[in-house]
């Protein structure tokens, strides 16, 4: 049955403490950086004033925070934490070792580029530079959808299948500052959502005592590697399902991405997080001049929805992919070739350009987009792609 | 000991579940050259037992031996016996 909300006015990070408050974890153990820091900073006064009973760790680094996640979470608690940026890059080696053991440790992020030079602002590089960690990683175009994947990242990280930790991104500054509307979900609405903790393996069941992440050499090491794939991969009917479900309660449906207007489209824009809601303004400007162009929003990326992706894009003419991450030395960013590797084997398919935009928060604007469009139609009659393009940068 | 596939770890990851099993878990066969000791020669004098990285030099309570099945053919316990009891073979398959 779907639940009327009330609703507010709020930024992204308070969205995500809020919601984290409502979720009332175990444990969370966090060390602020920006653009995330007011996650910490506001859930540090929820603990405070008695609001959560969350055992607040409040740790001296990045590397700290993740490592005290992955033993709480060993032992059974139910885990939350929050970084950005360096913070993020900081936890790298944690990363793994959290994903591996299969702890479901849930982790929002305010995307933010990466020195040097020292930036604060909005970009994916950090996400991409953790994309091999073998986290899910969710991202958010707004602060409703921080909000409401939050909750859906504690049911799909602690699904008994899936067992994994789950990233929730979204744009730092772009969203994690903005004030926006939000729907509210009541506490025991949020309760019954995500339901009890009951961890498959605790290091505190002593009755039932275990090793977790022992030594596993040239013998064995593959086979774990090849088990924690196939996991992660198993985990998106899971995402899915959880998607359909959130939207039964309350009427907003997720799924691992969003058509829009695709069907029929001969340009297709694929971007993610917020620069969806930009894109979206200009196809619908655009749609009614009676131009055939959609968009494309990967709100799941890891694991990749390829058969979802290639489905949406596959009869397109020529699709621009918009990527918000630097990869020196390749010609393309992450998410282009991700698409293309996976579309390579068709015998139709679309013309694929690659752009890479909006680095350190340089803005990506509703006439950026349309360019983008024009440019589209420009390569289809020329018939091939032009190489890398920079979207708003000097010469 | 049987090692397990993929399909079977997907359920439970990198999670042993009986206690005190490592001792299942053979590395002897890392070795190359295996040490071998000359009992003729041998004094027990347990430099071999004591210098072992590996634990692998066992006392019966009589005499010295090693567990092949752990030791990894350092050939320390050859260098440190006093009387030169010890010699390193090429392993043969
Ligand atoms: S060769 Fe090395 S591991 Fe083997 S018994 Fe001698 S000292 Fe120990
Ligand atoms: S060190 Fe040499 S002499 Fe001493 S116990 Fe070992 S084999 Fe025997």
């Amino acid at each position: 049955m779907k639940v009327k909300g009330r609703k507010i006015a709020i930024e992204g990070n308070e969205a995500a403490a809020l919601a984290l408050k409502q979720v009332n974890p175990d444990v969370v153990a966090a060390y602020p950086i920006t653009p995330s820091t007011e996650v910490v900073q506001k859930f540090s006064e929820y603990v405070a004033n008695g609001e959560v009973t969350t055992e607040f760790v409040p740790v001296e680094s990045e590397h700290s925070a993740m490592s005290a996640c992955i033993g709480a979470s060993a032992a059974g608690a139910r885990v939350a934490t929050s970084t950005a940026s360096q913070g993020l890059a900081l936890m790298w080696e944690m990363l793994y070792i959290a994903s591996s053991m299969r702890l479901p440790i849930v982790m929002t992020v305010a995307n933010r580029a990466l020195s040097a030079p020292i930036n604060i602002h909005g970009d994916h590089s950090d996400a991409m530079g953790a994309r091999d960690a073998g986290w899910i990683q969710i991202f958010s175009e707004n602060v409703q959808e921080i909000y409401d994947n939050i909750f859906q990242a504690f049911r799909i990280a602690e699904h008994p299948d899936v067992r994994l930790p789950v990233m929730v991104g979204y744009d730092g500054f772009i969203t994690s500052h903005s004030e926006e509307i939000l729907e509210l979900l009541e506490d025991e609405e949020v309760k019954r959502f995500i339901g009890e903790y009951k961890p498959k393996f605790s290091l505190l069941d002593i009755n039932n005592p275990i090793t977790m992440g022992p030594l596993a050499l040239f013998d064995s090491y593959f086979e774990f590697k090849v088990a924690q794939a196939y996991a992660i991969e198993n985990s998106l009917p899971i995402i899915k399902k959880v998607g359909k479900e959130f939207g039964d309660l309350t009427g907003r449906y997720y799924d691992v991405i969003e058509k829009y207007y695709t069907d029929d489209a001969d340009y297709i824009v694929v971007a993610m997080s917020s620069t969806c809601g930009t894109a979206r303004v200009v196809v619908d400007e655009l749609r009614e001049k009676g131009e055939k162009v959609g968009l494309l929003k990967i709100r799941v990326f890891r694991p990749f929805p390829l058969e979802d992706v290639v489905d949406a894009l596959k009869n397109a003419k020529v699709v621009g992919v918009l990527d918000r991450s630097m990869v020196p030395g390749s010609f393309a960013g992450p998410l282009y070739h991700e698409i293309t590797s996976g579309m390579y084997h068709l015998e139709k398919r679309p013309v694929f350009q690659p752009y890479v935009y909006g680095l350190g928060g340089r803005d990506i604007t509703t006439e950026h987009i349309k360019g983008v469009f024009e440019e589209l139609k420009e390569i289809e009659k020329a018939g091939k792609p032009k190489g890398l393009k920079y979207i708003g940068v000097r010469e | 000991m049987k090692l397990p596939g993929w399909k079977e770890l997907v359920e439970t990851g990198p999670i042993i579940k009986e206690a005190g099993n490592a001792t299942e878990y053979k590395t002897g066969d890392w070795r190359t050259f295996r040490p071998e000791i000359d009992y003729s020669k041998c004094t027990t004098c347990m430099f071999c037992w004591l210098f072992c990285p590996d634990s692998a030099v066992k006392f019966d309570g009589n005499k010295v031996y090693i567990d092949y099945d752990y030791c990894k053919g350092c050939g320390v316990c050859a260098a440190e016996c006093p009387v030169k009891a010890i010699t390193m073979k090429e392993e043969q398959k």
